[in-house]
């Protein structure tokens, strides 16, 4: 019996050990490390990964990073769970000896990354994890955020929604954190911005799991006169058409987080919820030259249009120039300060690093939804930018560890 | 002569049947004492009921005058009562000299210790028991892989470790060949009479209850038609009538005559 | 409070039902007849949606909407009963003769592999299909719109039923069925071509799944989660029913989708939990769930077990190699693979522990994961919230995961076979809910982090070695405590709980303790886990993890005690370097896991074993 153990685990000493090459590194790139949740997330992760290649071969194209240095992206699956996630991110740091990180979709992925980036003091950018968490309570020195936080995207909707006159609300959102924490920022936020509005009804389903005619019932039941939405995907779909049958909002103000991403809002096609005040990205009527730019570049290259996934994925190489170029240097520390307070510009105008709390100052498009030639799109929209919606300096020292 | 078990008004109903009725018996120490009876005529679960497998409705079963009616076969056993199954029932992935090193484990209390390698504890004892079972040669074969015959002599092996002073054994001879049926009785009989064993048994086998039992308890349709030695049974005529019928009385006549 | 609300409630509550019926009865026919443990039936679901898909919009532009979506529903659940078909031919009948565990593992392969496929074949985002022409609309009750289509769902489940009841009854084979169900040796006995009725129940349990997927079409897209999202909660409506029993499924349905309509209206959160809590309660008052039939087995062992032999003078002699390989690695390795092997120790333990009690106790865990997590979450929540250090706080690893699994196991034992499994099942679902829930406890989904070891440990290395000598130190405890009386004790009782009984074993208290020592070990492993890193999450806790502890000891070989050891570090060695290979991961991991399956019926260890003794006995 035991020379089977005993053959089994030479086999892994020796894969183990064909495994370890250590990290030589080439004098003239910068390796970074990226990870994300590629086959879990599929349908967001494919045009996160075009946009920042196309970004990174932009940038190689003209003339690399630091004055002449290619930038080399080694890319993980991060295996969609922070067992998994912070192997990849120590394999990358320790076998592929990666100056630092960037990516991951999921909050608690985020955190976890973001937790060894400190523990190891290695320089992670955040990609697309929404938790407020990330920048504020759980933040610190070594990890960046790119996407407007939950908080941020909840409080440009109710200002939105500041002149629809609706007072009682209900909250449908996901059973998990963003849900939780976007249900928390609109019950904090609402009084603030809309004097005298209250929540009504809450409800929770479980994420991919809910009930659609039973919780569209549960808010007519309340009869309120809004409703916030944080529901995304599958679950809004059955949301939608239930909701729309029962009569749900008729009548009513929606606001709802993320369903004006192309993302979401193309697979509905023409049965996108009209009127409804969402975030979103209509990126087919941005007619900036630096947008107009970017997009040209993202249809030539993949034959495909972007998705909120692609920019947010183009911005990040640029957003690592920029830092290497000023601090010309892969040293962390060195990194650290240079992406402090740092500003880029990107295909929807320039962004900032914020100091205080590493929070990018990237926006969110919000607009009202508008169904036309059988497909949806947002009308009424305008820029929100990030810098105007972020946690005070206050609410942040209030919160966040000193580094 | 003392009692080692004596049932007092045994009775099971299962939904509207009853299937044992008010039946009374004394197994005297050291004495084989046999049910026999019809298909459906109680026998298993009166044999049950005993052993703790299930909870008489009414009525006492007393081993050594203490009162045992409806413990669990854990305890039953703890008080001295072996025990083998209609089917054998062994620890098949284990050794045959493991199997009984259970019993002995068992016995002794030590079911729990962690440290210990079992397959030394009682090592020599078990031995001994297999020896007089005549399967010791097959001691550290895997008990699953051995012959039906020799899994049976493993199971009585098993039910005298703990030097029971009563044996319950459900048709010991079922599923076996005729040679061998002759065999295991014989040997059974041979050991319980040396230790004193007494002995409650079922049996299809007519050669076999009247070549061994020194009672008998007949019963039909849960309710007891005669009791007594062998010869008081064969010769009732009550169970002539109801059970025996003419090829059971040849088989008793052929039985004791050999045993005499 | 309105009435006419609460009606409405209901008929939502209704339709709901139908949909988890359609999918639960055909699991417990396939379970019934054949004692699969089917993982796939959620991915047959999934593929209904997507084969549905793809042919109303096929058939819908050739034969007008009514009838070529009418026409396409069908025509998917028969593809979908065809995929079936497949997977027994080509796969689960060369491994019949395997334990019925393991064909959950190949189930388990298929899963992975399907996963993939529909997001290569239809792509990954989410697709509409068309409304259900004629049931469009909603119509008015009680002054409430409720929309037509619901009540075609609303129908669909008692219309089925009702045909399964017809055929169940009415037709020989629908007879052979049943009797099957009932009683697989007599059938076999009856002559009846066993391998062909499993073809057939096969068919049947995708087609109605496949309908069901399909069914679902006109109220959310088809997308790629459909699978996991409803797999679980299938299993429960089986076994709250009764495995094998459709009408129990159709009961155990309604029960759950009302209890889920209703229960929104006072604890909007309960969805994530409820099904679990059911199932839970249920099996402590009902072993057998509401419907089923007490098993009648008295043996839990496995084909292929062996008693257990003492370490030959080579055997020792590798194991003081192994130890030496072992010792000496981080100075051969670097930093990453010393993380690896770590880990390896980490999931071997794990595997161990769950082995412990399905291995030689016969008892069948989905839910180990539990205590894992529970090991985790115990050291993370002192660090964390008492800043207590790792010495202290992975002392608490093993109190927590023993103090839950003493509390679980005294239920757990009382079952058997898959209800006990679902039953460990239930109890993980529950903590993990809990862990999800408690934000200000345990920081819900986003969990704890910054649970890193104490500045002397904090060395790679250093782990590595507090690793090898805790884990090492638990599996040798374990590996002991097997070949000694009490590991005995628990092989005793799988092999015959009759014969246990009859020698003086209380079983029930010794399958106790031996479930609180597994989650005991098992926590240990959770404790060394989350200091290597550095945070924890409920995903420690839920089902993924369950499933990746049963498929170390399945690859490994369930009947060897080296077995859970080899596929815990197979396993893991796979998946971390299978994972950055490709996009395709989970389909490479899930077709390993088909070959390995195929390959080593025993598992490896038990391969190796069983052709080591030929030798033997050959030479």
């Amino acid at each position: 019996m035991l020379r089977r153990t005993f053959l089994a685990a030479a086999a892994a000493v020796a894969l183990a050990a064909m495994a370890f090459t250590p990290g030589a590194q080439a004098q003239d790139s910068v390796k970074v490390g990226e990870l994300f949740s590629y086959a879990r997330i599929a349908a967001f992760a494919e045009p996160y990964r075009k946009g920042w290649q196309l970004a990174v071969e932009e940038i190689n194209a003209a003339g690399g990073v630091m004055g002449g240095k290619t930038l080399e992206v080694i890319s993980r699956d991060d295996g969609g769970t922070t067992a998994d996630a912070v192997r990849v991110a120590d394999e990358l740091v320790t076998n592929e000896g990666v100056d630092f990180l960037f990516g991951t979709f999921f909050s608690n992925i985020g955190l976890a990354v973001g937790d060894y980036a400190k523990q190891k003091q290695i320089l992670f950018i955040a990609a697309e994890p929404l938790t407020d968490a990330l920048t504020m309570a759980q933040g610190n020195r070594y990890t960046f955020r790119m996407r407007p936080n939950t908080y941020m995207q909840t409080k440009m909707l109710v200002e939105a929604a500041r002149d629809s006159g609706a007072k009682t609300w209900a909250i449908v959102a996901p059973n998990y954190e963003y849900g939780q924490s976007a249900a928390e920022n609109f019950k904090k936020l609402l009084p603030e911005i809309i004097p005298g509005a209250e929540v009504v009804e809450e409800q929770y389903p479980a994420l991919g799991k809910i009930d659609a005619g039973a919780t569209a019932q549960a808010i007519l039941r309340t009869n309120p006169d809004g409703i916030f939405n944080a529901t995304f995907a599958g679950d809004l779909a059955k949301f939608v058409r239930e909701g729309q049958l029962r009569g749900l909002f008729e009548g009513r103000t929606v606001l709802s987080l993320l369903t004006g991403e192309p993302e979401y809002l193309a697979p509905m096609g023409a049965e996108a919820p009209e009127g409804w005040i969402v975030t979103g990205y209509p990126w087919e009527q941005i007619d900036t030259p630096e947008h107009t730019a970017f997009v040209e570049a993202y249809q030539a290259t993949y034959d495909d249009y972007p998705r909120l996934a692609s920019l947010l994925g183009y911005m990040i190489p640029y957003t690592i120039k920029a830092m290497l170029d000023e601090a010309d240097s892969t040293d962390t520390e060195a990194m650290v300060d240079a992406l402090k307070g740092l500003e880029v510009d990107t295909p929807i105008g320039p962004i900032t690093m914020r100091a205080i709390d590493n929070q990018a100052t990237a926006g969110a498009f919000v607009g009202t939804i508008a169904v036309e030639d059988g497909q949806g799109k947002m009308v009424d929209w305008h820029y929100a930018d990030g810098a105007d919606y972020a946690h005070s300096e206050e609410e942040v020292k209030a919160v966040r560890p000193g580094e | 002569m003392t009692a080692v078990l004596e049932v007092d008004d045994l009775r099971k109903a299962f939904g509207g049947v009853v299937a044992v009725d008010r039946v009374s018996f004394t197994v005297e120490a050291g004495k084989l004492f046999a049910i026999i009876g019809p298909n459906g005529a109680g026998k298993s679960t009166c044999f049950n009921m005993v052993g703790g497998q299930l909870p008489p409705d009414a009525g006492r079963v007393r081993l050594g005058g203490e009162d045992i009616t409806g413990l669990p076969p854990r305890r039953i056993w703890r008080l001295g009562v072996g025990r083998t199954f209609q089917v054998a029932a062994t620890f098949t992935a284990m050794t045959v000299v493991e199997n009984v090193q259970m019993a002995f484990i068992s016995h002794r209390r030590r079911l729990r210790a962690l440290i210990p390698a079992a397959r030394r504890l009682y090592r020599d004892e078990a031995m001994a028991v297999l020896e007089r079972v005549g399967v010791a040669d097959q001691a550290e074969r895997q008990c699953g892989l051995l012959a039906y015959g020799d899994i049976k002599r493993v199971e009585l092996a098993i039910a005298l470790a703990h030097e029971p002073r009563l044996l319950l054994m459900d048709e010991p001879t079922a599923g076996m060949a005729a040679r061998e049926r002759i065999d295991l009785m014989a040997l059974t009989a041979e050991i319980v009479r040396e230790r004193g064993i007494s002995v409650l048994f079922t049996e299809h086998d007519m050669d076999v209850v009247f070549a061994h039992a020194d009672t008998l308890l007949v019963l039909d349709r849960g309710r007891t038609v005669a009791t007594g030695t062998p010869q008081e049974v064969r010769e009732n005529p009550e169970v002539q009538r109801i059970y025996l019928g003419g090829a059971g009385v040849a088989a008793a006549q052929r039985a004791m005559e050999a045993r005499a | 409070m309105d009435p006419a609300f609460f009606f409405i409630q209901f008929l939502s509550g209704l339709a709901s039902a139908s949909n988890l019926f359609l999918i639960a009865c055909g699991l417990t026919i396939i379970f019934g007849v054949t004692r699969i443990v089917n993982f796939a039936h959620g991915s047959f679901y999934m593929l209904g949606a997507y084969f549905a898909y793809t042919l109303t919009q096929q058939m819908m532009a050739l034969l007008g909407d009514a009838l070529g979506f009418w026409l396409a529903l069908p025509i998917a659940a028969v593809a979908v009963g065809l995929c079936a078909v497949v997977m027994e031919l080509i796969l689960l009948r060369r491994i019949y003769r395997s334990h019925e565990l393991f064909q959950l593992l190949a189930t388990f392969g298929v899963v992975l592999i399907v996963q993939d496929l529909v997001q290569e074949v239809w792509g990954p985002e989410e697709l509409f299909g068309p409304r259900a022409p004629g049931f469009t609309s909603f119509v008015v009750i009680f002054g409430f719109r409720f929309p037509e289509y619901q009540l075609v769902l609303i129908a669909a489940g008692p219309l089925v039923l009702g045909a399964l009841w017809l055929l169940f009854n009415r037709t020989r084979w629908g007879t052979l069925v049943r009797a099957a169900t009932q009683d697989r040796e007599m059938v076999g006995a009856l002559g009846v071509n066993q391998a062909r009725l499993f073809t057939g129940v096969l068919f049947l349990g995708g087609f109605l799944a496949g309908l069901a997927g399909a069914l679902q079409l006109p109220v959310e897209p088809a997308n790629p989660f459909m699978d996991v999202n409803i797999i679980a909660e299938a299993f429960v409506v089986t076994v709250i029913g009764g495995m094998g029993n459709v009408l129990g499924a159709f009961l155990a349905a309604l029960i759950i989708a009302q209890l889920q309509a209703f229960g929104i209206l006072v604890f909007p959160e309960i969805t994530l939990v409820l099904p679990f809590l059911v199932m839970a309660l249920v099996l402590v008052v009902r072993p057998w769930g509401l419907l089923g039939k007490p098993e009648t087995s008295t043996s839990h062992g496995f084909a292929g077990d062996r008693p257990l032999r003492p370490l030959s003078r080579t055997q020792q002699a590798l194991v003081a190699a192994l130890i030496a390989v072992l010792l000496l690695l981080p100075l051969v390795v670097g930093e990453y693979s010393q993380k690896l092997a770590l880990e390896v120790f980490i999931y071997a333990l794990f595997a161990f522990s769950l082995n412990f009690i399905m291995g030689a106790g016969g008892m069948v865990s989905f839910g180990h994961a539990a205590y894992f997590g529970l090991g985790g979450y115990g050291a993370a929540l002192l660090v964390h919230h008492l800043g207590l250090n790792m010495e202290l706080a992975i002392l608490a690893a093993p109190i927590a995961a023993g103090l839950g699994a003493l509390l679980f196991g005294w239920f757990v034992v009382r079952l058997s076979g898959v209800y006990l499994a679902m039953l460990t099942l239930a109890f993980a679902q529950i903590v993990w809910s809990t862990a999800f829930q408690w934000v200000e406890l345990t920081g819900g989904d986003n969990g704890l982090i910054g649970i890193w070891p104490s500045q002397w440990a904090s060395d790679r290395t250093v782990y590595y070695y507090l690793t090898l000598l805790v884990c090492g130190a638990a599996i040798a405890f374990l590996w002991r405590a097997s070949h000694a009386p009490f590991g005995y004790t628990l092989r005793a009782g799988r092999d015959s709980t009759v014969r246990a009984d009859a020698i003086g074993i209380d079983l029930k208290r010794h399958q106790w303790l031996a479930f609180a020592l597994a989650g005991t070990c098992a926590g240990i492993a959770g404790g060394m886990f989350v200091f290597s890193k550095g945070n924890i999450d409920p995903g420690s806790l839920a089902i993924p993890t369950s499933v990746d502890a049963l498929v170390m000891v399945l690859l490994g070989g369930i009947q060897t005690l080296t077995g859970p050891l080899v596929g815990g570090a197979v396993f893991h060695l796979l998946e971390a370097y299978i994972l950055p290979l490709t996009d395709y991961w989970r389909a490479f991991l899930g077709a390993v896991i088909l070959v390995l399956v195929i390959a080593f019926p025993m598992g490896l260890a038990g391969f190796l074993r069983d052709r080591l003794t030929r030798e033997e006995s050959a030479s």
